[in-house]
C-alpha cells in the first residue's frame, strides 16, 4: 500500500509527462526575428541561408514572407509541412478532418502517444515546437461539404502574413473528391497549387503543378496514374482498401516540397509533372497543356484569360543556332511553347511514356449504359411532394 | 465489370439530366428532384422485385442524406445506419457512401465508415456524369458491397443478429 505523499509524487511525475506529451513544455528555443546566415551551431537556418552563399538561391530570407497552405496533414502532408516549418517558411495553414490513428504509424512524422487527437492539432503542436518562427493555422474540417468549401475558399483567399491569397496551396488529400475540391476552389480563385499523390497500392506517386488556365487542371483530363508494370489482374484488394510506405510517401513529399521552394525562391525548374515508379525508379516528367473543353468552367474561363495576355511577358534569347542542342533524347524531355494558340485536338493531352489515364471517358453524349429506365421527366410535384413520397414509402 | 444482375438493376433506375451541384442555387433543385424521382421509382422496382433494401431521406438542402439499409442472410435481417453528405463537386465525383456502425470493423472501409468501393465503380461512375445519381450508387456501390461484406462479417462473428419488434415492410 503506498502513503499519500508517494501517490502525490506519481501524480505529479505523471502530469509532467502528459505535459511534455502535449507540448505544453514551451518552446524549446525563442523565436528568431531576422534569418542570420552566420555560421554558429545555435543558428537554426545558417545552413539554409548558407544556399545563398553558394549562389544556388537568390534570396532565402524571402521564405519568412510566404505562405502555403497544405490541405491533407496525412502520410505526405505531414511530411511536407514539418519540411517547410524546418525551411522556415513563413506561415503554414493545415487542413484535415481525421484523427491521428495507430493504424497511421508506418508512416513518418505521427507518435504513438498522439492517437485520438486530430491530425492538425497533433500537427501542429510537434511542428510549433520544432520551429517556433512558422505562423501556424490549423482548420479541422472537411474541405467537401458545402460550408465547409466556403470557409475553405476564404481562408486560401486571405491566408497569407498580409491578409491577401496563400503563396501556394499544396494538395496532400487521399481521394478524388478533395482533390477535386481544391481544384474547383484554385480554379475559381485563380491560385496556383500542387497535386500530389501515392497510389493506393504504394509503389507509384506523382507531383503535378496547377498554374489555372496555364497548366491543365485536376479536371482537364481523367485522374493520371503511372504505370507501376504490376499486371492489374494480380493485384490482390481481398480484404484491405489501401497499403502505404512511409518510403513511398517520403519520396513524394520530398519532391513536392523541393518544387516548392524552387517555385517560391524562384531558383532551377519546377515540374509540371513528375511520376514516380518505385518498382523500376522510373521518373517520367512532362508539360501538360489544359483541355480547352475541359468540365471547370472556371478553368475555361482561365485559358481565355491567358489566350487574351500579351505574349510580351517572355524575353527570349536569341539563338542564330538551329541545329537541336541534344541530337538524342534519351528521356523524352521537351519543352512546351507555352504562347502557342492552342490547336484543336480535343484531348489535348499529350502523355510521356509510362503515364497514362486511369481511365477513359467517352467525348459523344450517348448513353453507355443503356438504360430502360429512361430518364427522369420533369415532376408535376414539388420537391417536398417527391420528399415526402419518398419518405413514406 | 459489373455483373449481370447489378446491369439489369442500373438499367431501370431512371438517368438524371441536371448538371448541378449544391453550390448551383435553383438547377439544384431541379436536379434534387430528380434525384428524388429516380430514387422513389429504384425503390418501386426494389419492391415489385421483393428486394426492398434500403430507405433514404435528406435534409431540406438535400445534402444531408440519412437513412437505413438491410441484408437478409440466412433469413435473419441485418439493419444498417446510412449516411453520407453531397460534395460540393457532385454529380462530377460520387457520393462517399458511409456505414458508420460498422467503422473499424471491416478493412473495406475508410475513415468515418466510408464503403471501400471496387476499381470499378469510379470510371463507371466518371463515364456517366451526369447521368448517375444517388440511386445508381446505391445499386453499383452499397448493394454489391453489402453482399460481398456482410456475410464475411457475419461468419467471422463482427456483426451479430439483432431482434427487432418493427418490420420496414
Amino acid at each position: 500500500m503506498s502513503t499519500v505523499e508517494e501517490l502525490q509524487k506519481k501524480v505529479k511525475e505523471l502530469e509532467a509527462k502528459l505535459a511534455a506529451a502535449q507540448g505544453n513544455v514551451g518552446p524549446a528555443r525563442q523565436k528568431i526575428e531576422v534569418m542570420s546566415s552566420e555560421v554558429v551551431d545555435s543558428n537554426p537556418y545558417s545552413r539554409l541561408m548558407a544556399l545563398k552563399r553558394m549562389g544556388i538561391v537568390g534570396n532565402y530570407e524571402k521564405i519568412r514572407e510566404l505562405s502555403v497552405a497544405v490541405v491533407g496533414v496525412g502520410g505526405v502532408g505531414s511530411v511536407t509541412a514539418e519540411m517547410l516549418t524546418r525551411c522556415g517558411i513563413g506561415k503554414l495553414i493545415l487542413f484535415d478532418y481525421d484523427k491521428v490513428e495507430l493504424a497511421n504509424m508506418n508512416r513518418l512524422f505521427f507518435q504513438p502517444h498522439q492517437a485520438g487527437l486530430s491530425k492538425v492539432d497533433a500537427a501542429a503542436g510537434t511542428l510549433q515546437a520544432i520551429n517556433p518562427d512558422v505562423a501556424i493555422d490549423a482548420y479541422n474540417y472537411n474541405i467537401t461539404t458545402v460550408d465547409n468549401f466556403q470557409k475553405f475558399c476564404d481562408t486560401i483567399r486571405t491566408g497569407s502574413l498580409t491578409g491577401g491569397p496563400v503563396d501556394l496551396v499544396l494538395s496532400c488529400v487521399d481521394n478524388f473528391e478533395a482533390r477535386m475540391a481544391i481544384n474547383t476552389a484554385c480554379n475559381e480563385l485563380d491560385q496556383k497549387w500542387f497535386e500530389s499523390g501515392v497510389s493506393e497500392n504504394a509503389v507509384s506517386g506523382h507531383i503535378q503543378f496547377i498554374v489555372p488556365g496555364e497548366t491543365a487542371c485536376f479536371a482537364c483530363a481523367p485522374p493520371l496514374v503511372v504505370a507501376s508494370k504490376i499486371d492489374e489482374r494480380t493485384l490482390k484488394r481481398e480484404g484491405v482498401c489501401a497499403a502505404s510506405l512511409p518510403t513511398t510517401m517520403g519520396i513524394v513529399a520530398g519532391f513536392l516540397v523541393q518544387n516548392t521552394l524552387k517555385y517560391l525562391l524562384e531558383f532551377g525548374t519546377v515540374s509540371h509533372y513528375l511520376g514516380y515508379s518505385a518498382l523500376t525508379d522510373f521518373f517520367p516528367s512532362m508539360s501538360l497543356k489544359p483541355n480547352p473543353q475541359c468540365d471547370d468552367a472556371y478553368c475555361r474561363a482561365r485559358q481565355a484569360e491567358v489566350r487574351a495576355r500579351p505574349v510580351v511577358e517572355v524575353a527570349t534569347e536569341v539563338t542564330e543556332d538551329v541545329a537541336p542542342v541534344h541530337a538524342d533524347n534519351e528521356w523524352g524531355i521537351s519543352l512546351v511553347d507555352e504562347n502557342s494558340p492552342v490547336d484543336d485536338d480535343v484531348s489535348n493531352l499529350k502523355l510521356v511514356d509510362g503515364v497514362q489515364v486511369a481511365y477513359s471517358i467517352p467525348v459523344d453524349n450517348s448513353t453507355p449504359e443503356s438504360s430502360t429506365g429512361g430518364a427522369v421527366a420533369a415532376s408535376e410535384l414539388s420537391l417536398e411532394e417527391l420528399m415526402q413520397q419518398m419518405k413514406s414509402m | 465489370m459489373v455483373d449481370e444482375s447489378t446491369r439489369k438493376t442500373l438499367s431501370s433506375i431512371p438517368l438524371l439530366q441536371t448538371k448541378a451541384g449544391p453550390r448551383d442555387k435553383e438547377l439544384w433543385t431541379t436536379r434534387l428532384k430528380e434525384e428524388y424521382q429516380a430514387l422513389i421509382k429504384y425503390v418501386q422496382n426494389n419492391k415489385a422485385a421483393d428486394n426492398d433494401w434500403f430507405r433514404l431521406e435528406s435534409d431540406k438542402t438535400g445534402t444531408k442524406w440519412f437513412g437505413k439499409c438491410w441484408f437478409v442472410h440466412n433469413l435473419l435481417k441485418y439493419e444498417f445506419d446510412l449516411e453520407f453528405d453531397i460534395p460540393i463537386t457532385y454529380p462530377t465525383t460520387a457520393p462517399e457512401l458511409a456505414l458508420p456502425g460498422l467503422d473499424g470493423k471491416t478493412a473495406k472501409m475508410y475513415r468515418g465508415g466510408k464503403i471501400c468501393l471496387t476499381d470499378h465503380f469510379k470510371p463507371l461512375w466518371a463515364r456517366n456524369v451526369p447521368k448517375f445519381g444517388i440511386a445508381h450508387a446505391m445499386a453499383l456501390g452499397l448493394g454489391p458491397w453489402l453482399a460481398v461484406e456482410i456475410p464475411d462479417l457475419i461468419e467471422k462473428g463482427v456483426i451479430t443478429y439483432q431482434e427487432k419488434t418493427e418490420d420496414a415492410k
